[in-house]
């Protein structure tokens, strides 16, 4: 029963792990950029939740709309100010750049909030309910629900709008869009934007029972990284998968072996699908 | 050549002049330098040669950091002996990891999260062992003796880490005058290609793995001693392979000076928003070398040697009618 539990915890994490992994998979597949800021965009999303929860009252679950347009400003200017500028440069330039924004943005945050672990303390935060033997807190339950219909909004953006329909072909051809007309560089900034706005909302549905402080973002970004490579870089369905998985991997090593260890499973989950299905679990052929 | 000799004569002796000569916050800032320059230079040989960007490189610097010091507290084996044990070691995870990783095609951003993954699981694992002193550490006895790697005074540091990083330059020179090295920067361009010519890029990339690992050890030896105290979530922190890699990508990856230029314009960068923002607020200062960084990349998106060579050559291409 203990095994039942840990399963259906590990799930209702899963979900913000997925909503969180299809932001850093949408813009790994748009502009084959590496989101090392990743994890610190979620953090801010927690600490922006944290704010308005604790100088206006609002509900983390209603700033989502705040803490994701926020976030999807701050990713549209990271892409437009600065990936934009070095498209042409060796692939580790990008890496180095991403890695000063990650820097700046933890750092900002340890400027503003302090190195404290917060959280949002809501006054259902640690109610519960019994299904038989099993426990279901509500937050989670919410958080899950939530996740799930804004990763399913993103999927019907992808593929019934014509925004979405522009973020797709600039995916698939880049050559091929900016030949139609696509103003390529607006789409990118659009696309990081979407996949910052879906981690900065991922940090706010965490924020009512998860801790966090400045210095959790790159746990964040790795575990993201994780998640998409599992899953299949660039595909949406394989980061949402992906996500369930490792929540559940988690959940499962926190009781078979210690807490500490708990992210020992999905480590080793991913060098097994590095080495055996490199392309991840539902990832097309590269 | 005989003004390449005279320059190198006279920064040899510069450099053997300049620890006497300046206060002690600047032979702390010189001894991070080329601390930082020497593990760049070992990460250089794997990511900048071959082109395989490599995010674990703390993993076989936290190698050569525990196997000298619990070969030294426990068995009384000095850390010069305990560092070529380290270096071999790491070199041998290295050709794990490789075998595994090569052996199965990864590439790019697949090859970085395998390097990455390996480093985390190695804290993970170092957290738990006892004979680390997982979380709390392990500290090692200040007792000064050169033979157990311990000095008084930072001097003899200075030149032990100068010493490191001209034989890790060396190693590169010869690495880059060599077939291999030729072989390592065909791989870096088109790995497709040079296989399809003949090249055995699994080799290559595996000595090329070998040799940077095995030089990484020797770096967390040195830090073991510098510091005098070794705990897995700052030895293994995967910041800290983000420290060893970004150095020679801001000088330019794949060039010898490349890693002492990066880590000298890091180090003045770093000095310069700890002197004049670290007093205030906590992490102030690392948002302004944050920030230095992005601009850095902005400005100088091939790497500062590169640049230097090119705007050197451009008066004379301008020349031109």
């Amino acid at each position: 029963m203990l095994y039942v539990q840990a399963v259906i915890n590990g799930l209702l994490v899963g979900g913000v792990y997925s909503l969180m992994a299809l932001g850093l998979s949408l813009i790994f597949g748009v502009m084959r950029v590496i989101n090392f800021a990743h994890g610190d965009m979620m953090v801010w999303g927690m600490y922006l939740s944290y704010w308005l929860f604790v100088r206006l009252g609002v509900d983390p679950y209603v700033s989502i709309l705040v803490t994701g347009a926020v976030v999807f400003l701050l990713g549209a200017v990271v892409q437009q100010g600065l990936v934009n500028r070095i498209l042409e440069a060796p692939h580790e330039m990008q890496i180095l750049l991403m890695l000063g924004v990650a820097l700046t943005l933890e750092n900002l945050a340890l400027v503003i909030w302090g190195p404290d672990p917060r959280r949002v303390n809501t006054a259902y935060a640690l109610r519960t309910y019994w299904l038989g033997p099993i426990v279901l807190d509500l937050p989670r339950v919410a958080t899950f629900v939530l996740a799930l219909a804004l990763a399913l909004a993103l999927y019907l953006f992808l593929k019934r709008t014509d925004l979405g329909r522009m973020i797709r072909a600039a995916s698939d051809n880049r050559v091929g869009a900016l030949l139609v007309g696509t103003d390529i560089l607006k789409v990118f900034a659009l696309a990081f934007g979407i996949g910052a706005a879906c981690v900065g909302a991922a940090g706010s549905l965490m924020s009512p029972f998860l801790p966090f402080s400045p210095s959790t973002g790159i746990f964040f970004t790795v575990t993201s990284f994780n998640i998409v490579i599992i899953g299949g870089m660039g595909s949406l369905l394989g980061a949402f998968v992906g996500g369930l998985l490792v929540g559940v991997s988690e959940s499962l090593g926190a009781v078979i072996l210690v807490p500490s260890l708990k992210e020992l499973f999905s480590f080793v989950l991913l060098i097994l699908i590095l080495l055996f299905r490199p392309q991840g679990l539902l990832g097309g052929s590269r | 050549m005989k003004r390449r000799v005279v320059l190198g004569i006279a920064v040899a002796a510069a450099l053997a002049v300049l620890p006497f000569r300046v206060p002690s916050n600047w032979q702390n800032l010189l001894i991070s330098t080329f601390y930082y320059a020497y593990l760049g230079q070992a990460w250089n040989i794997l990511g900048g040669y071959a082109g395989q960007l490599s995010l674990g490189h703390a993993a076989f610097f936290a190698i050569g950091a525990y196997t000298s010091a619990v070969l030294a507290i426990h068995l009384g084996i000095s850390p010069w002996l305990g560092m070529v044990a380290g270096a071999l070691l790491a070199a041998l995870l290295s050709l794990g990891i490789g075998y595994l990783g090569f052996r199965f095609g990864l590439r790019g951003f697949y090859f970085i999260l395998l390097t990455l993954a390996v480093a985390e699981i190695c804290r993970l694992v170092a957290l738990h062992l006892p004979i680390l002193g997982g979380y709390t550490g392990l500290f090692i006895n200040f007792t000064p003796d050169p033979w157990q790697f311990q000095f008084q005074g930072k001097i003899p540091y200075y030149f032990i880490a100068l010493g490191f990083l001209g034989v890790a330059s060396g190693i590169a020179w010869l690495i880059q005058r060599s077939k291999l090295g030729t072989y390592l920067v065909a791989i870096r361009e088109d790995e497709d290609a040079s296989e399809a010519l003949g090249v055995d890029t699994f080799r290559y990339k595996m000595v090329a793995y070998a040799v940077s690992a095995a030089l990484t050890a020797p770096g967390g030896t040195f830090y073991a001693y510098f510091q005098f105290y070794l705990q897995p979530n700052t030895v293994l922190n995967i910041n800290h392979s983000v420290d060893i890699m970004i150095r020679p990508i801001v000088g330019g990856s794949g060039t010898i000076l490349g890693p002492v230029l990066g880590s000298l314009l890091l180090e003045l960068l770093g000095e310069f928003s700890r002197t004049y923002f670290a007093a205030g607020v906590a992490g102030l200062n690392v948002v302004i070398y944050g920030i230095l960084l992005i601009v850095v990349v902005l400005f100088l998106p091939r790497g500062v040697y590169p640049t230097l060579t090119h705007l050197m050559r451009r008066p004379a291409a301008g020349r031109r009618p």
